[in-house]
């Protein structure tokens, strides 16, 4: 990716003043910030992220809850998960949005055995390029949230894509623009970040959540779409883990144990075609001449005899 | 093994046994018939084409290089699981037409503890205790049993991905991994054992037969069994020969030397 400053105005010819902008710094990851303590669970961002990406409208699955559906779809990729929990003996209803969390350390990409299937953007986004994907199913195994979604028809794996498509115009995803509650923020990670803490501090010293706190998990080295919620120590309520991890099978198996495998079955080929070169062949017994051009010596005597 | 499998697996083979045929000229033996051989061909086809896809799915740096091979990416994992399940099935009825003569027994560890002087060609003849199977060839295809099993049981806990754990995926993942590159390790020794190691091998998988010098040679034991001589002294007598034609020929050069000099 290109500097993003590389066009950033240095200097202008005849203008009295200053250069406008000069200094500026620009950051370039970007982030989705959740409150999920101000999300009143209207779908507005469901219903957003279904029209924006057309997908048809699907069937959904009727659970005895408010949740649209068990789990995110390949064509459903925003869902507001809804858990009942309790707090001081009364029900505490939590509503998350369940999406792609963009980690910084994708699974999904750490497991993905197809050259150019999964990418990820220098801004943070993970994307899928369909067009790449063999259907394996192996990024499913990798993530740690649940996200990626198999289409039967297609053979292809597909997940939110943080609306790169709108991100890329310089738009918020379509599910922060249909928020109405603004509990969905869209920024630079720094920002997000920042305003979450401030969040969760309010939350602690004014509304009575001592443990509220900001989800960004550093063991896939944090994401691009955090939370804040009312208990950080048990983020299991919200069906989040509290330590996401890639499987070892993804990461230390697949660069390192992989290659060496590989290198010893080089290795392999090469001793046995050494031992051809210098040990060599194990022959009939007992060895006949390779080559014996001398005539038959029965044959040889019948033919002398005049 | 069942009477039930032996009946299946006489009656296989005498079925294939008539429909194709195995000519023995004098001084060979029948090592292979066309049932065992249809089958080692069916099998080691379907392996390659499984270890030839699974290996483009293996490793990134092999990916862009053999998945063109089965018409790109989608195809190769399309097929492979195919690929995969032909093999198993076909080295099923491998392993049934070969369960007997590849039990282990106590010559096949004497036999593995001689592996270094095997290998080295210190002995040019093998020991009689060497029967049909020698201890590597039953070392090779009790490792391929093992690995069919774990292929099968991994590969169709990744074949249907949406009914598996995700950890049992991952984990499935590097069985299936470890299992594949145990047997491409015996996969690369048993290719030169057939053919540059030992010539005379490979025309017991085309031909079916083998020449009785290979037969006293690395298999002394079968040898006897099927012929009801002694493997030493037919060698031995088969050296003789070989020397007293030699004696021969040279006699017979002298002979001529002295009558062109008359």
């Amino acid at each position: 990716m290109s500097n993003p400053r590389t066009f950033q105005i240095q200097e202008i010819s005849a203008h009295p003043g200053p250069v406008p902008g000069r200094g500026t710094q620009r950051a370039i990851q970007v982030c989705k910030y959740i409150d999920v303590t101000t999300c009143i669970g209207c779908k507005a961002c469901e219903v957003a992220c279904v029209e924006w990406n057309d997908h048809p409208f699907r069937e959904t699955t009727f659970d005895d809850t408010y949740q649209t559906m068990p789990s995110t779809e390949w064509n459903y990729w925003n869902l507001i998960k809804f858990a009942e929990d309790e707090r001081d003996g009364n029900l505490m209803w939590l509503m998350r949005k369940d999406q792609c969390m963009h980690c910084e350390d994708p699974g999904c990409l750490r497991a993905c055995p197809a050259d150019g299937a999964i990418i990820k953007y220098e801004n943070g986004i993970v994307d899928f390029q369909q067009e790449n994907c063999i259907g394996c199913g192996y990024c499913i195994s990798g993530c740690p949230f649940d996200i990626p979604k198999f289409n039967e028809n297609t053979k292809k794996v597909y997940k939110c894509t943080l609306c790169s498509d709108r991100v890329g115009q310089g738009l918020e995803p379509a599910c922060i623009k249909a928020c109405p509650t603004g509990c969905l923020h869209f920024g630079t990670k720094e920002d997000m970040v920042q305003i979450a803490g401030l969040r969760a501090k309010q939350l602690q010293e004014h509304s009575g959540f001592a443990a509220a706190g900001v989800y960004d998990p550093p063991s896939i080295g944090g994401t691009h779409v955090i939370y804040v919620l009312h208990d950080i120590n048990s983020p299991e309520r919200y069906g989040l883990p509290k330590t996401p991890v890639i499987p070892p099978s993804y990461t230390y198996w697949k660069w390192i144990a992989k290659p060496a495998g590989l290198l010893l079955a080089g290795l392999g080929v090469l001793a046995v075609f050494f031992h051809r070169i210098t040990i060599g062949p194990k022959l009939e017994q007992p060895e006949a001449p390779l080559v014996d051009t001398r005539p038959d010596p029965v044959e040889a005597k019948r033919k002398e005899q005049p | 093994m069942s009477t039930s499998i032996d009946r299946f697996d006489e009656r296989a083979r005498r079925e294939v046994d008539r429909i194709g045929q195995t000519v023995v000229h004098r001084g060979e033996l029948l090592r292979h018939p066309v049932y065992t051989r249809v089958l080692h061909w069916l099998v080691a086809i379907s392996f390659i084409l499984a270890l030839l896809s699974g290996f483009a799915i293996y490793a990134p740096w092999l990916y862009r290089f053999l998945t063109p091979m089965f018409g790109g990416g989608p195809t190769t994992r399309l097929l492979h699981p195919w690929f995969g399940l032909f093999f198993t099935i076909f080295f099923f009825f491998q392993f049934l037409n070969w369960f007997t003569p590849m039990v282990w027994n106590k010559d096949d560890t004497r036999w593995m503890k001689r592996i270094k002087q095997y290998s080295t060609n210190e002995e040019k003849v093998e020991p009689e205790d060497v029967g049909f199977f020698n201890g590597g060839q039953k070392l090779y295809f009790w490792t391929i049993v093992i690995s069919a099993v774990l292929f099968l049981i991994t590969g169709i806990l990744m074949w249907f991905d949406n009914l598996t754990p995700r950890w049992v995926v991952a984990a499935s993942y590097v069985i299936h991994d470890i299992a594949a590159l145990i047997m491409l390790a015996g996969f690369i020794i048993h290719i030169y054992e057939g053919t540059a190691a030992q010539p005379g091998t490979f025309r017991s998988m085309t031909n079916g037969t083998v020449t009785e010098r290979w037969a006293w040679t690395h298999h002394p034991g079968w040898f006897r069994a099927v012929t009801g001589r002694d493997p030493r002294a037919s060698y031995e007598r088969e050296r003789r020969r070989m020397a007293d034609r030699e004696r021969a020929m040279d006699q017979w050069e002298r002979d001529r030397d002295t009558r062109d000099q008359v």
